[in-house]
């Protein structure tokens, strides 16, 4: 007979690897395909429900009132909790498994923080409600700044900047809020060439042009070079510390005093603070400002990409031109919004300005104050301790099938950074992080820092345990080997995927970036 | 102590660019799966054809709903899409002034005016005036032959209806650029499109659909252009494309406009957007529809026209605006701040005074913004008339 084997497997099933049916609907089993919304929707369907008695009979509109509605399908609900379910299943997500994308720190989200942001009392406030409505949301902000500037050793914190990018274009305002206020004109800002595409971009939306400084052979910014280039031009240097290579910049106290000593500020790019937490207080280290982004270090979802939140903490000498609105808790421990109106009497006089409307991003100070208070000073501690220990064991576990161009310095900190040296002819990292996909990780991050060729940045975060830790190193090992002896299947990877690899220069080349009938 | 009080039962009358919308519950259910929570920025393709599917949708639904014809991924906010438009205009006109008038929200101005302080730009923000006119003749003898743009919020932040089409005709007659601001995308289930109207550049906050009031964020900036503006976008694109074996797929491109290409050269030093407020947006307003959005709009507006007639009963008190849509001006016989101050110690939110957003000009210190939505009842109605009446 017949007798399934242990894995359910019967002859007649035939052999792994064959030609399989096609399907008429196109899905297969649970791989399934999803239409657009615009294909699926029928006209006139609406998946909400409406008092009659509620709609205007008389819009009051005159020439406004537009001729038909817009044309924008509807679902009802049951296709619509359908069709965004069917959509997700297409996604690779933390929740899914290990996601080691160098830089990013995409740790394990708490789902404390999702319940705690979701209080009535946070997610239900207007922004313009009458302050002493809404003294608990504004009592979250000032907490989540006193513990920001703790750690940080800083004396002030700016807490309005919607994410990192946004919370550097803070810092660089403040910057030259301080010159102008100097009455200096200093045009330029000194950025290492392994910094994140941010800096330059920023540093330019503010005014300034960027000038790289060089790297030296260990993977950090040559102070020589940079202390050489120091002048009255100098508004001030962007550092990324630990930097984009993984690396602790041990110099950056010295550059900071130099950088002073020259009339410039420091402003670090805190993107890699999640290393440092509790270990190192930037403000110790001569920085004048560094954004925090509160989706990395504290937890908050990246939600495929954000809602991020930067909070931006600032030296004494900058703190003076930070900008409005921001809470504050007077004598008597009334929480105050300081708008425009009042900067002033709260005696800020010299802000440089608003960076948007309202205060910052309240759902996710929520979930990152809800991380720290969760984890207490020590559990934060830990986290840095763990994320780095991880990050060392995929270096020294894979140094010998991979390149690893600082390895030889000493350790790393939460990210171990591998090149494609090594590799067979015509075989390089985008290869390797295909194949990644196929052994159910998400890739790490590929060609970046741009300092080291073919760059491999991986960054495990204090998530992964021991053995999901060590399931990763198996699964790059074997990709590392298979890539070193030139293994075309995986030039073809990934083979398992909803999409196979997808053209992006034909993406480029003929834009299509709505859907027409 | 007001900390204990809920202000979800409260009556509740706020507007002013955030606005208090009934969400589907599916709406924050489905945000919630894992799969989209906690994904990344889709630069993998093969293994984000959910994320980046959901993109192309929402950018086809954004384009649609304000009149473009395309729309980025999303942007912070409101406040700095609108920057980020003035920006790009500024690129696209090689010209260096824009006009901001007197109806933009006074957040969106200090935004702007935050970062052009920093740049060459040059902006010339016009004063608001307690007008029911939305001061329209005002802002078209303003535009000359060296403007960049012209930054029209419609509806304005006092509620009035701007004539889209003719400032438009106006700009295009001196080379510029008409930037329209949609602060609440609800009243676009009535108003005509700003797009159809000829704006060039429309940006709004999309708030209103999906995503809670979280006491000023996470939101999400709106951003559609015309075609011929494509690679000065600021921003994610994601585009439809094919895979190794021809089957549709969907990735983002044009990255060589952005940052983690281009550098110091890129169109905005943007990287994290609003993805998950996107998703958000893009699901409501997949349960509403166009057919859905109108009614919803409908009720808005019917709910705004109850709130006006009864407080414009009120002696002492006028309602300024010729027309609105669920947000209107009305001018009491005295500071506004103090009254609604009056009324959250009856447990009534009872608006936006004027005075919080202008605070350096006195003359409008007696204004106060009124909102009404799907979620106001009859009962709050009758409640905010009858403590106004006690207050004032």
């Amino acid at each position: 007979m017949n007798a399934p084997n242990a894995s359910g497997w019967r002859p007649e099933m035939g052999e792994a690897g064959a030609i399989l049916p096609a399907t008429v609907s196109g899905d297969h089993g649970l791989n399934l395909e999803e239409k657009l919304i615009f294909e699926l929707a029928a006209p006139g369907t609406y998946g909400v429900d409406f008092d009659d008695a509620d709609v205007a009979p008389a819009p009051a509109l005159g020439k406004f009132l537009r001729k038909a509605a817009p044309a924008l399908p509807g679902l009802t609900e049951p296709e619509v909790v359908r069709h965004y379910t069917r959509l997700s299943r297409q996604n690779y997500a933390i929740d899914l498994g290990p996601f080691p994308l160098g830089s990013c720190t995409m740790k394990h989200n708490p789902r404390l923080n999702e319940k705690v942001a979701r209080m009535a009392g946070f997610a239900d406030v207007h922004p313009l409600q009458p302050t002493q409505t809404v003294q608990g949301a504004l009592k979250v902000i000032t907490q989540l700044a006193d513990w920001l500037m703790a750690l940080t050793g800083m004396p002030a914190v700016a807490m309005t900047p919607k994410a990192g990018a946004h919370g550097e274009l803070c810092g660089l305002l403040c910057i030259r809020a301080a010159l102008t206020a100097r009455g200096e004109e200093r045009p330029v800002v000194l950025v290492p060439e392994s910094a994140h595409g941010t800096n330059p971009a920023t540093a330019a939306f503010a005014g300034f042009r960027v000038e790289n400084i060089p790297a030296t052979e260990d993977g950090r910014v040559d102070v020589v070079a940079l202390t050489a280039r120091l002048g009255p031009d100098i508004a001030g240097v962007m550092i990324t510390n630990p930097n984009t290579c993984g690396l602790f910049e041990r110099d950056l106290k010295t550059i900071s005093d130099a950088v002073h000593a020259a009339g410039g500020y420091v402003y670090c790019d805190g993107a890699n603070f999640n290393a440092i937490v509790g270990k190192v207080r930037p403000g110790d280290l001569g920085v004048d400002a560094m954004h925090i982004n509160l989706h990395k270090t504290f937890s908050t979802p990246h939600g495929g990409g954000g809602p991020g939140s930067g909070p931006v903490v600032l030296s004494e000498a900058l703190a003076p031109f930070a900008p409005l609105p921001f809470a504050t808790l007077d004598a008597d421990g009334v929480a105050h919004l300081v708008e425009e109106g009042d900067a002033h009497d709260h005696g800020h006089p010299n802000s440089f300005g608003r960076m948007t409307a309202f205060h910052g991003q309240m759902g996710m100070f929520t979930r990152a104050l809800t991380y720290i208070l969760s984890h207490g000073a020590d559990g934060l501690r830990q986290v840095s301790e763990d994320a780095v220990l991880n990050a060392n064991y995929i270096l020294r576990e894979l140094e010998d099938v991979l390149d690893a161009p600082f390895a030889a310095y000493g350790p790393c900190m939460h990210e171990a950074l591998f090149s494609d040296n090594g590799m067979a002819e015509g075989f390089s990292t985008l290869d390797i992080a295909k194949g990644l996909i196929d052994e159910g990780f998400h890739p790490m991050t590929v060609y970046f820092p741009l300092v080291v060729h073919g760059a491999m940045l991986v960054e495990p975060t204090e998530t992964e345990s021991k053995a999901g830790t060590d399931r990763l190193i198996a699964s790059m090992r074997s990709l590392a080997e298979r890539g070193r002896a030139g293994d075309v299947t995986l030039k073809s990877a990934p083979h398992y995927t909803p999409r196979r690899r997808v053209d992006e220069t034909l993406a480029a080349r003929k834009p299509k970036l709505v859907w027409k009938d | 102590m007001p900390e204990k009080t809920s202000r979800r039962a409260a009556p509740f009358f706020l507007g002013a660019g955030a606005y208090k919308h009934h969400i589907p519950a599916s709406v924050d259910h489905l945000i919630q799966r894992g799969e989209f929570l906690t994904a990344y920025t889709p630069y993998q393709p093969e293994i984000a054809q959910g994320t980046l599917q959901v993109l192309f949708e929402f950018q086809t639904q954004v384009a649609r709903l304000l009149g473009t014809d395309i729309a980025n991924a999303s942007l912070y906010d409101g406040s700095t899409a609108c920057w980020e438009a003035i920006a790009m205009a500024h690129r696209v006109t090689k010209r260096k002034k824009s006009i901001l008038t007197g109806g933009l929200h006074p957040h969106y101005v200090a935004t702007a005016q935050t970062m052009a302080r920093f740049t060459d730009d040059v902006l010339v923000a016009q004063a608001p005036v307690m007008s029911g006119d939305a001061e329209d003749a005002a802002i078209i003898a303003a535009i000359d032959g060296e403007t960049s743009a012209v930054v029209v919020q419609y509806p304005d932040i006092l509620g009035r209806i701007p004539d889209l089409a003719a400032i438009a005709a106006a700009a295009q007659a001196h080379g510029a650029l008409l930037i329209a601001v949609v602060t609440e995308p609800v009243a676009l289930g009535l108003l005509e499109a700003p797009g159809a109207l000829g704006a060039d550049i429309v940006v709004g906050e999309g708030q209103s659909l999906g995503v809670g009031l979280q006491f000023g964020g996470p939101y999400l900036g709106l951003f559609g252009c015309r075609e011929k503006f494509l690679r000065q976008i600021p921003g994610r694109l994601c585009g439809e494309t094919l895979d190794a074996e021809g089957r549709r797929s969907f990735v983002l491109t044009l990255s060589t406009r952005e940052q983690h290409i281009r550098r110091e050269k890129a169109t905005s030093n943007i990287c994290t957007n609003s993805g998950l407020c996107a998703l958000a947006f893009s699901i409501h307003m997949s349960l509403l529809g166009g057919a859905g959005l109108e009614r919803l709009a409908r009720i808005n507006h019917g709910k705004a026209q109850a709130l006006a007639a009864a407080v414009a009963a009120i002696p002492g008190v006028s309602v300024l605006n010729d027309a609105y849509f669920n947000e209107f001006t009305v001018i009491l016989p005295k500071d506004a701040h103090e009254v609604v101050d009056a009324l959250a110690a009856k447990d009534i939110l009872g608006g936006v005074p004027l005075g919080r957003l202008y605070a350096e000009t006195p003359a409008l210190a007696n204004g106060l913004l009124l909102t009404a939505t799907e979620c106001t009842s009859d009962e709050d109605i009758a409640a905010l008339v009858a403590a106004l009446k006690e207050v004032l």
